[in-house]
């Protein structure tokens, strides 16, 4: 692909909100996993949670879209200049040329979790129940897409936890096609009964904080987060931090609707035509930021997959540790943080694992460490065997 | 502008029982009456897939699998755009209902299934497809940005993409939130070159403003208004009578799809 670029992007999770507190965070090994104090689930499960929100209601105009999950966005896009760079694209190329391209997994359903519980006695929902603008899995594409006052095409992608990389594919191709010149890529998910009983249901759910790559890791703990960038072709005089989007890789697994292939054909699959959109070799390839959730099964298949391209050569980490498993918006975090590395000279480590699994052949970080890393690889693999990966990389 | 070539259709709502049988009823629309949710019984998926594959599901595999087959393509290795109004409202609704019920015990095939890109998971195991998926929503506008990311890919990627586009009826009390009118869905196989399948070539152009969506024939459109993935039917039916057409798609409030279609023996 022709590389592009982000030009300016944000983070929220359980670590901070901004790039700075995510950064802080990340070099100091500080995970934001705490027992969870969301929704009474029956076992000792941590999440990583965004304190605050209930006091960021969406007021006026945006009154309607008032739910968990617009509320982080609304936070996230009043950070770190975004909304100001957004502004400067829209100077640049005009609101009919700034594509919205978002991802959810569960949208505003806490909303509607609320409203099952308030049914009538006819089993009807509250009166001010709004469908549209909270559930819907648009919703929260129509709110960034108005809240920054932008016209272009849009839509939201909800490939359960590879949503938000899938996004960066979809805005990648409108801009080649020449359907806008810029594009709000990122998304949103955020903590709801759903997806905790719905985890533990499928027994995958940890007892205390998630282990990535560990020997005794038992499950994943889930977190939610809000993270934003702005893309575009990069300009004649670049910033040598400027982060680049070199490559994207996309692939499923035709395997089983939620467990990976135990080799990690799929992933592998998605890592190589990622490798091959941004023209690089395996050993170009600094830094790995691995899916990597904690589960027996998926971080054995990525393991497996990693080798299988890598061998043991490539430091790789997954910030589970650090943010939980962010589902939908596990895209963006890993995309933030690997941009994050690059601008700063540092590869994260691996908080709560302690001991990598004995079996495994990647070359794991469990502490992090400085280093000056030009180019990173990050993965995410969904329900339904959906896989991608980028290759982000430093502008020089 | 983007254009591609159509090399194949499914389409399965009431009373439209698969592109071959209901291309004539599009093309004598005056003769359509609202018929019955018609789902069509999956050939694609095994049989443990199949029974715990929801109905939205089913119904996304039937369409696709018809557009291949008219195609006459293998699904196998072609990238595939699912494209919904919301989730599968009935999945959600029973996860809904269990949650708000004091023992909270979900279903993890059914937690499983209620992802958004559920159809494009099963259609993986069911064809044993390793290309691309994505699955999209636009809520009402779901069928033109689903058609939207397709005719991207093809202009970006100069490779065949295939779009499914459907919706099924949310449950009460959700339907009352969120009323869908029918089972519908339907199913396109696009090619970026002519080729011996291929029938009709097909512009689109993404406008800057807002413009009134083109209207179904009389019969169907209630249909078309009241079901998000049948905002397709002014499509299918220029397909249905083999007619030049031009035409204009539901697309946000303030842009508008154009698209226009030229039958093989008029280019």
């Amino acid at each position: 692909m022709t590389a592009l670029a982000l030009s300016n992007f944000t983070l929220v999770t359980c670590l901070g909100a901004g790039r700075a507190a995510t950064l802080a965070a990340l070099r100091a090994g500080r995970s934001g996993l705490a027992p969870c104090r969301f929704d009474a689930l029956p076992l000792d499960a941590y999440t990583g949670e965004v304190t605050g929100l209930a006091t960021h209601e969406l007021a006026g105009e945006w009154a309607k879209f008032d739910c968990r999950n617009n509320r982080i966005a609304a936070q996230a896009l009043a950070l770190d200049g975004f909304a100001a760079s957004v502004a400067a694209a829209k100077a640049r190329y005009g609101a009919t040329r700034i594509g919205v391209f978002v991802g959810t997994s569960t949208s505003g359903i806490l909303q509607t979790e609320t409203a099952y519980r308030e049914r009538d006695a006819a089993g009807w929902l509250p009166s001010g129940f709004d469908y549209a603008h909270t559930h819907n899995t648009y919703s929260l594409g129509r709110f960034v897409r108005g809240y920054l006052g932008l016209s272009g095409p849009a839509f939201a992608v909800s490939t359960a936890c590879a949503a938000t990389s899938k996004v960066f594919a979809s805005a990648a191709r409108m801009i080649a096609a020449g359907l806008c010149d810029a594009a709000i890529v990122g998304g949103v998910d955020t903590l709801c009964a759903t997806t905790l009983f719905g985890f533990h249901a499928l027994g995958v759910m940890a007892a205390g904080p998630c282990r990535p790559f560990d020997a005794a890791r038992n499950g994943i703990s889930i977190g939610e987060a809000a993270g934003f960038a702005l893309i575009e072709r990069p300009g004649p005089r670049l910033d040598p931090e400027t982060v680049l989007l070199l490559g994207i890789g996309e692939s499923s697994d035709a395997y089983h609707m939620s467990s990976p292939h135990p080799e990690g054909a799929g992933a592998a699959r998605a890592m190589e035509l990622a490798l091959a959109d941004a023209g690089l070799a395996p050993e170009e390839i600094d830094y790995i930021n691995l899916h990597g959730t904690a589960t027996l099964a998926g971080d054995a298949a990525e393991d497996c997959a990693i080798a299988s391209l890598f061998g043991g050569a490539v430091p790789c980490s997954s910030s589970k540790g650090f943010t939980g498993h962010t589902l939908g918006a596990s895209g963006i975090v890993g995309a933030v943080v690997g941009g994050l590395a690059l601008q700063h000279g540092f590869m994260p480590g691996s908080p709560h694992t302690g001991r990598v699994d004995p079996e495994f052949r990647s070359n794991y970080l469990l502490e992090g460490r400085p280093a000056h890393i030009n180019r990173v690889l990050s993965n995410t693999f969904g329900f339904g065997g959906v896989n991608c990966s980028l290759v982000l990389g430093r502008a020089a | 502008m983007m254009h591609a070539y159509v090399e194949g259709v499914g389409l399965y709502g009431p009373g439209l029982d698969g592109w071959a049988r209901s291309a004539p009823v599009l093309a004598e629309s005056e003769n359509y009456a609202l018929g019955p949710d018609i789902l069509p019984a999956s050939t694609l998926l095994p049989a443990n897939e199949r029974r715990r594959a929801p109905k939205m599901v089913k119904l996304a595999l039937a369409v696709g699998a018809e557009a291949f087959a008219s195609a006459r393509r293998d699904p196998a290795g072609i990238a595939v755009v699912f494209a919904s109004s919301g989730g599968d409202g009935e999945t959600i609704h029973d996860i809904l209902d269990t949650l708000a019920s004091p023992q909270r015990e979900l279903s993890p095939t059914k937690f499983h299934n209620s992802v958004h890109n559920a159809a494009a998971g099963y259609w993986g195991i069911a064809t044993g497809s390793t290309a691309a998926t994505t699955s999209l929503c636009c809520h009402d506008d779901s069928f033109a940005a689903g058609l939207l990311e397709v005719m991207a890919q093809i202009t970006a990627t100069g490779q065949p993409v295939a779009l499914v586009a459907y919706d099924v009826p949310y449950p009460p009390p959700l339907s009352a939130a969120r009323p869908i009118g029918a089972v519908f869905g339907t199913g396109l196989v696009l090619s970026p070159v002519a080729t011996p399948a291929s029938f009709a070539r097909l512009e689109a152009n993404l406008l800057p403003c807002a413009g009134a969506p083109t209207t179904a024939a009389p019969g169907f459109e209630a249909l078309r208004q009241s079901t998000p993935a049948a905002r397709s039917l002014p499509l299918l039916a220029a397909f249905a009578k083999g007619v030049a057409a031009s035409m204009t798609l539901d697309y946000l409030t303030d842009m508008t799809l154009a698209l226009d279609i030229t039958p093989h023996e008029q280019l």
